[in-house]
């Protein structure tokens, strides 16, 4: 049975080649669901990653109380000297958090884009930020530094470029880059001069870098203690869960959502042409049948037939996607923030292991059906032919 | 008892809710060593009788024994094992795999064998030359003339050496040049080979080649030539 099995299997695959063409319709028909449903959770992969990443549990960000993001929060300079004194703050920067309307790169329209004035200390808060171009802006100038990302995504952010900004006329100075986080979309410029060219006198938040994880609850102690301070403690884990939870949920859903419909819709496509391609031999197996040879071998031979069609059509689809889409950045608009996302499609893989799964079941059940009815009908029948 | 024997054989198809009556209570033997042609109107149930003889289709009722073996009685991986030992068959149409060369073609029944891969090929070869055919050894079906090919079907119906032939229209679809040289090579078979051939068609010069005919008429066997026919 199994010699059976295997010198019927070797017959088959020997003379793939002269199938050519019907096996190579079901390999691009599988390759076409498993390229789409790779980039799609490739998408939805890397903007998690994008909103996520570089979350440090030892970062809290401080909002006004009952505001539940940067955009609609105030805390006063008196706010911010008396907490610079708390237990458990290492670093601290106070920030201003706007909104900028700058041309796309690609289209040219105007879209929205975070500026943030930072204080000195922002980046010991945040040490992976890193000058990539240029150098950093000096305290008091009119000078800005631009994420990577949005330095890709914009127009007029290169280095030496000048951007005008509300009244004023700002120098991008240099790039930056932050481990990937979704701070490589925003451009930052001095917080004093922020407030000074929006014409503020207040931060929008605060950024504060704990001694360590464990002082998160001394910091809140005290805040909440002190009746002065209308401020809310949130760690930066948290915050960044909580500001990008929707869209992340949506995406998700939405990507999973197509690719299942895609794949129910693939699956049955997959089965129709392995139900033409295994009944064009009706006759042929029929043949063998008739000749001796026995159904469950006839099956098997099939199915591995289907089934190596299939991971050829998976790893070709995954492959496509991988050189297409791997790295390739987009933007998208993060409703919570009010504001433009970069993020690469991230092709790991576990989603190359997902597609391929996938692209297995297709070939396995796509192969089954007929490969079983082809193998059971009565030998008479079959050689009928009809 | 006879080498091939049918008693009582009735053979029924549902058709939907209808049964079409085949066979009806048909009884036949034959001897080692015969070369029949079954003929009869279209529908009369002639590959139905010849698929029975084949194994590859069992009786609604009655006995059917070849070679010793009562087919009714085995299961279906017993059939096709007694197929692959006792029966070559040849088709109107050939069925050969047409992504296969003639000699891998011819090869097919050996895989159910113990041969290894030279003896198989030496096997083929040789049931390729019987049927004057070796020199297309390596051509596939789409390369060869219809007569060409119903050889090479031949070739793989005796490479396993099976003691029976049951040939359904083996000519129906070939010229008459061809159809001679295919009825020559079956007589060949028979006479030198000690083939038994059992042989539908509806060509009288076809049935000419046999040594018996039997008409089939209404699924029941109206005698003709020398062949007894049990009653
Ligand atoms: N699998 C089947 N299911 C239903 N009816 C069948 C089946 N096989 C044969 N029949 C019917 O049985 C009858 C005899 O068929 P069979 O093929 O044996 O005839 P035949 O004598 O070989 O005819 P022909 O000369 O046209 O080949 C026909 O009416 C046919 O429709
Ligand atoms: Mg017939």
């Amino acid at each position: 049975m199994i010699k059976q099995i295997f010198k019927i299997s070797l017959m088959n695959l020997r003379n793939l080649p002269s199938r050519f063409g019907i096996s190579s319709v079901v390999v691009v028909g599988i390759g076409g669901v498993v390229g789409v449903l790779v980039a799609i959770l490739a998408m939805a992969s890397g903007f998690e990653s994008a909103l996520s990443s570089g979350a440090s549990n030892d970062r809290v960000i401080l909002l006004r109380d009952g505001s539940t993001d940067e955009m609609a929060s105030s805390i006063s300079q008196a706010e911010v000297a008396l907490i610079e004194t708390l237990p458990g703050v290492a670093a601290l920067s106070p920030e201003l958090y706007t909104v900028v309307d700058v041309p796309k790169m690609d289209t040219g329209t105007y879209a929205n884009l975070i500026a943030r004035g930072v204080g000195t200390g922002a980046f010991e808060v945040r040490p992976e930020v890193e000058i990539v171009a240029g150098r950093n802006f000096e305290p008091g100038r009119t000078e800005i530094i631009a994420g990577a990302k949005a330095a890709t995504e914009f127009r007029g952010l290169d280095v030496g470029a000048e951007v005008p900004l509300r009244d004023s006329m700002w120098r991008v100075v240099g790039h930056f880059e932050a481990a990937g986080s979704a701070y490589e979309s925003e451009i930052w410029l001095d917080f004093p001069a922020a407030l000074n060219a929006f014409r503020r006198n207040s931060a929008t938040s605060l950024r504060v870098r704990l001694d360590s994880p464990a002082s998160f609850e001394e910091l809140t102690q005290a805040i909440e203690s002190d009746p002065r301070l209308q401020v809310q403690v949130i760690s930066e884990p948290s915050f960044m869960e909580r500001q990008s939870a929707t869209l992340r949920q949506t995406i998700k859903s939405f990507g999973y959502a197509v690719a299942v419909i895609m794949a129910i819709g693939a699956l049955f496509a997959a089965l129709n042409t392995m139900y033409t391609a295994v009944s064009t031999r009706t006759i042929e197996i029929a043949t063998l049948r008739a000749i001796g040879f026995s159904s469950v071998p006839i099956v098997v031979s099939v199915m591995i037939e289907a089934v190596i069609l299939a991971i050829l059509g998976g790893a070709l689809g995954a492959l496509f996607s991988y050189v297409i889409f791997n790295g390739f950045t987009v933007a998208t608009l993060n409703p919570a923030a009010f504001s433009q996302v970069a993020f690469d499609f991230n092709v790991s893989t576990e989603i190359v292991y997902l597609g391929m799964t996938w692209a297995i079941v297709i070939g396995f059940f796509g192969g089954l059906l007929p490969a079983i009815s082809a193998a059971y009908i009565p030998i008479t029948t079959a050689l009928r032919g009809e | 008892m006879a080498f091939i024997e049918l008693n009582n054989v009735v053979k029924n198809y549902a058709k939907g809710s209808e049964v079409v009556h085949v066979l009806q209570d048909l009884n036949l033997s034959l001897e080692a060593g015969d070369f029949l042609a079954l003929m009869g109107p279209s529908g009369s149930g002639k590959s139905t009788l010849l698929n029975l003889i084949g194994g590859i289709d069992q009786p609604t009722a009655g006995r059917v024994v070849v070679a010793g073996s009562e087919l009714g009685s085995m299961s279906s991986s017993q059939l096709a094992k007694w197929r692959s030992e006792s029966i070559g068959f040849v088709f109107q149409f050939y069925n050969l795999l047409p992504f296969l060369t003639a000699q891998r073609n011819v090869e097919l029944p050996l895989l159910l064998t113990n041969l290894n891969g030279s003896q198989r090929k030496e096997n083929a070869m040789t049931a390729l030359r019987t049927v004057s055919l070796d020199d297309r050894a390596k051509h596939k079906p789409g390369e060869l003339s219809g007569g060409q090919q119903q050889r090479v079907a031949i070739a793989r119906a005796i490479v396993a050496d099976p003691q029976i032939l049951v040939c359904d229209e083996p000519t129906g679809d070939l010229d008459r040049q061809s159809a001679q040289e295919i009825l020559a090579l079956l007589e060949i078979l028979n006479e030198q080979f000690k083939k038994t051939i059992i042989m539908v068609t509806h060509d009288p010069l076809a049935a000419e080649h046999a040594k018996n005919i039997l008409h089939l008429d209404k699924g029941v066997l109206v005698e003709s030539g020398q062949t007894e026919v049990a009653t």
